[in-house]
């Protein structure tokens, strides 16, 4: 089977990467799989486990006669008209875009032996890049040995495409986001454009949530029947992770994890804090995560005047993660459109409190959560205050909440998808 | 002789709006109107109105052949009275046809029978004597809410006077025995207990229009022929059911408000039994044996527990929370917290928060305002903690008051102290100045008369010769009323 990513741990900048790491993982579990799963760049010190890593930039194409010009056309159009850095860890983007104002390439450039090389993140010259990939996509489909195509979104679509085009193998593509919800609505034609030819050529979709299907069939107008449901699932904790869960603040904390995007919904957050904040003094509440609201949230605090209650700690990483979670009473997703969203999980898996958006895939399947409309601040704030105020939902929620969440393995998900890939062979 | 009893619960309860915390001490109101008032009047429409119609009918038509009864909660009343009076008529004409008999229950159609004996029985009472101004009918035979019932509430109600108690025809509890039979309650075998045939009562009221159901159509021949296949020597065949199966759970289109009419008439064509209440089966008939019901059942769900009221940790914190007030709410006397007290405490809340259901909740969602039982624990737990905080400002303003009015107490019994000091003062200065006599008539009029300035001592004086002979009596008086008050003060110091 050959897998085709964008991110591989420990380089991840989102709940791409860790599912289609966690699926693949689980997916080593199944006797008779062998996965060979492509990311643009390989630095060295990822954790390969159980398979096979190709690092795009370590295919060599210089013994390949490239034939996508055409499509290759078409995204480099594309590149000139968009600037648009669709889903981005915030100093990546940072430093892309300076880069790109210092005036360096977004031009394939095959170093010496025909290499091409990849930046291994999302860039602003993701567009590029992903021409590139699926070059090299194209190379793979030719030479390697494999019965399926699995690409995990829009990234990785073209690069599917490719290969199955070279192979003739069935393609399955993953959608663990469609640019709807990365966009709030307002799509980038181009990577729509992407996403509903790779769909569309593809032998079949599997969707994070009905949520997800559901945009799929009304929104790129896919036939039902090739559309399945497979519900993401999370990592157990590490022993490391697990002796982190203390607290050490007297205050009672609420957090909010995620980019501070559109999507994720931070202005309701802030406003449900300061309705909490009118009737309760023993609570802080903290945005974790960077993103292009940032600044806005921090003046909207001030502006409310919550400052002092109201703490941002820019992105948090791996550890950092975890010992917010060990220190939080409460944590809150609000996203306005979420595939799936794992880290609510994560929240979970640390004895923490839940309030999920009705907007979010994980609501399909969580049962010991709260759940609300992004939208609905009075709603939220009701939430929190009764979280963090009868004790018996929260005990409840900690209690039960860990024996759900524990019941999510990315084995049994992996299970479905192999489930998937027989149908296809058959 | 082979008796059907058709008993029909009426309750609809007084749903909570949707309250948040930052209402809490601001927003005292908690009821939803809309909501209560649209579903009573639509429920009214399609089930109470017509089928009380159809009742009457029957009853005009039978005589004395056809009898029903009903359990109507306090708290439906209420609604009734304020949405839907007609209703209220409707049952009135029944209750004069002298063939319907009402059950008594807990006003607030509460599980307070589990939790406290006195507001139990006031419960009780309350509803006992609405019904009676309603209807002129006083209940003698009791049902718990939700058929709720073990062997020490039985004794409770036997203690309230009641000749008997209905509950749940459980498998878990009666075993190999029939549910046709009348049985009694062990701690005071006086009490007689009619169980439910949930089997028959359930054909009706849950899998009538159940098109998956093997015997669907249910027709009154179908059901009449399964009465008859009953043992012969089985005595009752107890109904129970929601009175809103007939025309609300099953819907008119179903064809049960004809079942419920054409009943009667099938089963006097072509069976033997005739119908029956409960107050006189419980005359009628002997008890065949003593029924152990050592663990509390109702009629809610399979396991028939309690479990759809406090089988997780939000109900029972809910409801502890609740009873937590009970010692308080007894020491004020305001309407309105008495009135949110009873409404709080309907079985309905509790049910709201049940957890149970999560795959199937069909059942548990039939008009719940709440999405979840998390909100519907949230918004209760927000309502009763401004329930708290309203009721402990009325006690305090009570106690206030009393501290005012005691200190008021005090002041005055001072000055009257210092009042009488100085008089006695003055006795021993006038009687070392060799007046020994003093007036009776003077010292008794003198505590009528406190702001009487002391200086008119001349005037007084002047007149003690008057009446030597009752000089005595007065003296014990006045040190009697010198030392009254010290002891009251003392005592209302301490209430303090």
């Amino acid at each position: 089977m050959l897998m085709f990513g964008w991110e591989f741990p420990p380089h991840i900048s989102g709940g791409l990467g860790t599912a289609s790491f966690g699926l693949t993982r689980g997916m080593t579990k199944i006797p008779g799989l062998q996965i060979r799963f492509v990311i643009p760049k390989t630095f060295g010190d990822e954790d390969p486990r159980k398979l096979e890593l190709i690092g795009a930039n370590n295919v060599s194409l210089s013994r390949r006669k490239i034939n996508y010009e055409g499509f290759l056309r078409e995204i480099e159009y594309i590149e000139v008209d968009s600037m648009l850095v669709p889903y981005t860890d915030p100093e990546e983007y940072e430093r892309k875009v300076k880069e790109a104002k210092t005036g360096s390439t977004s031009f394939i450039q095959t170093s010496f032996r025909g290499r091409i090389d990849f930046s291994g993140g999302y860039g602003h010259n993701l567009f590029q890049e992903i021409a590139n990939y699926a070059i090299v996509a194209s190379v793979l489909g030719e030479s390697s040995d494999f019965d399926i195509i699995h690409a995990h979104d829009w990234l990785t679509f073209p690069a599917g495409m490719a290969a199955k085009k070279k192979s003739g193998k069935p393609l399955v593509l993953h959608v663990h986001a469609t640019d709807f919800d990365r966009s709030g609505g307002s799509v980038n034609p181009a990577v729509f454009d992407i996403e509903k030819k790779g769909m569309e050529a593809a032998d079949a979709i599997i969707a994070v949530s009905n949520f997800t299907r559901n945009t799929i069939i009304e929104k790129y107008g896919i036939d039902p029947d090739k559309v399945v449901t497979i519900h993401n699932a999370v990592e157990p904790l590490g022993e490391l992770e697990k002796k982190a869960l203390r607290k050490s603040v007297n205050d009672r904390v609420v957090t909010f994890l995620g980019r501070v995007t559109l999507q994720k919904g931070p202005e309701f957050f802030i406003e449900a804090a300061y309705k909490v904040l009118q009737k309760m003094s023993n609570v802080r509440f903290v945005m974790a995560g960077s993103g292009e609201l940032y600044e806005r949230m921090v003046l909207r605090a001030a502006s409310l005047r919550i400052a002092d209650k109201f703490h941002f700690t820019g992105f948090l990483k791996g550890d950092e993660v975890h010992r917010m979670f060990s220190i939080s009473d409460v944590y809150v997703m609000p996203s306005v459109s979420e595939p799936f969203g794992i880290s609510p999980l994560e929240a979970m898996q640390s004895n923490v409190p839940v309030i999920i958006s009705h907007q979010s895939g994980v609501s399909e399947v969580l049962q010991y959560a709260l759940k609300i409309d992004f939208w609905d601040v009075d709603a939220m704030a009701d939430a929190i205050y009764g979280l963090l105020n009868y004790s018996a939902l929260s005990d409840m929620f900690k209690h039960f909440g860990k024996v759900e969440v524990d019941n999510m393995k990315w084995e049994n998900s992996a299970q479905k998808v192999n489930e998937v890939y027989k149908r296809m062979l058959t | 002789m082979r008796n059907i009893c058709l008993y029909f619960q009426i309750h609809q309860p007084f749903r909570f709006r949707r309250y948040r915390f930052f209402d809490i001490g601001n927003e005292h109101y908690y009821y939803d109107d809309y909501l209560n008032e649209s579903i009573m009047q639509k429920v009214a429409d399609k089930c109470y109105i017509p089928a009380n119609r159809i009742l009457l009918d029957l009853i005009k038509k039978y005589k004395d052949r056809f009898k029903v009864t009903f359990s109507i909660s306090g708290i439906a009343l209420d609604q009734f009275e304020l949405y839907a009076p007609e209703v209220i008529d409707s049952f009135r004409e029944l209750a004069g046809t002298g063939q319907v008999e009402f059950l008594a229950e807990t006003y607030a159609h509460s599980l307070v029978s589990l939790k406290d004996k006195e507001e139990f029985f006031s419960q009780v009472r309350q509803h006992q004597e609405k019904i009676q101004t309603l209807f002129g009918y006083k209940p003698v035979v009791f049902r718990n809410t939700e058929l709720i019932y073990s062997d020490d509430i039985g004794a409770l109600v036997a203690d309230m006077g009641f000749k008997g108690v209905l509950t749940e025809g459980a498998k878990h509890v009666l075993g190999w025995k029939s549910p046709n039979y009348l049985y009694a309650n062990p701690i005071n075998p006086k009490l007689k207990v009619l169980l439910k045939n949930f089997k028959l009562s359930d054909d009706i009221a849950f899998r009538f229009s159940n098109h998956g159901w093997s015997e669907y159509p249910l027709t009154t021949e179908k059901f009449v022929k399964w009465l008859n296949k009953i043992p012969k020597n089985d005595e009752t065949v107890n109904l129970f059911m929601d009175y809103e199966t007939f025309g609300e759970h099953h819907w008119k289109e179903t064809g049960i408000l004809e079942f419920l009419k054409h009943l009667p008439e099938t089963v006097f064509s072509k069976s033997k039994f005739s119908f029956s209440t409960p107050a006189q089966l419980m005359e009628d008939l002997q008890p065949v044996s003593l029924v152990n019901v050592p663990n509390p059942i109702s009629w809610a769900d399979e396991e028939r527990d309690l479990t759809a009221w406090l089988g997780n940790p939000l109900q029972e914190q809910a409801f502890n929370k609740l009873y937590d007030l009970l010692g308080n709410i007894r020491s004020v006397d305001n309407r309105e917290l008495k009135r949110d007290f009873t409404y709080l405490q309907q079985s309905d809340h509790f049910y709201y928060m049940c957890t149970k259901f999560f795959s199937d909740g069909d059942v548990h969602s039939y008009f719940n305002p709440f999405d979840t039982p998390y909100e519907a624990f949230i918004n209760y737990m927000n309502i009763l903690s401004d329930f708290e905080i309203r009721l402990n400002a009325e006690l305090s303003a009570k106690s206030d008051d009393e501290a005012v009015r005691l200190s008021k107490i005090i002041a005055e019994k001072d000055q009257l102290i210092k009042k009488y000091e100085k008089q006695l003062g003055e006795e021993r200065v006038s009687r070392s100045a060799g007046l020994h006599k003093m007036s009776g008539e003077e010292i008794s009029n003198k505590p009528a008369a406190p702001k009487k300035p002391a200086r008119s001592k001349v005037t007084k004086i002047s007149g003690a010769n008057a009446a030597t002979a009752k000089s005595k009596t007065a003296k014990t008086k006045k040190s009697e009323s010198v030392k009254k008050p010290v002891v009251k003060k003392e005592n209302s110091r301490g209430k303090k």
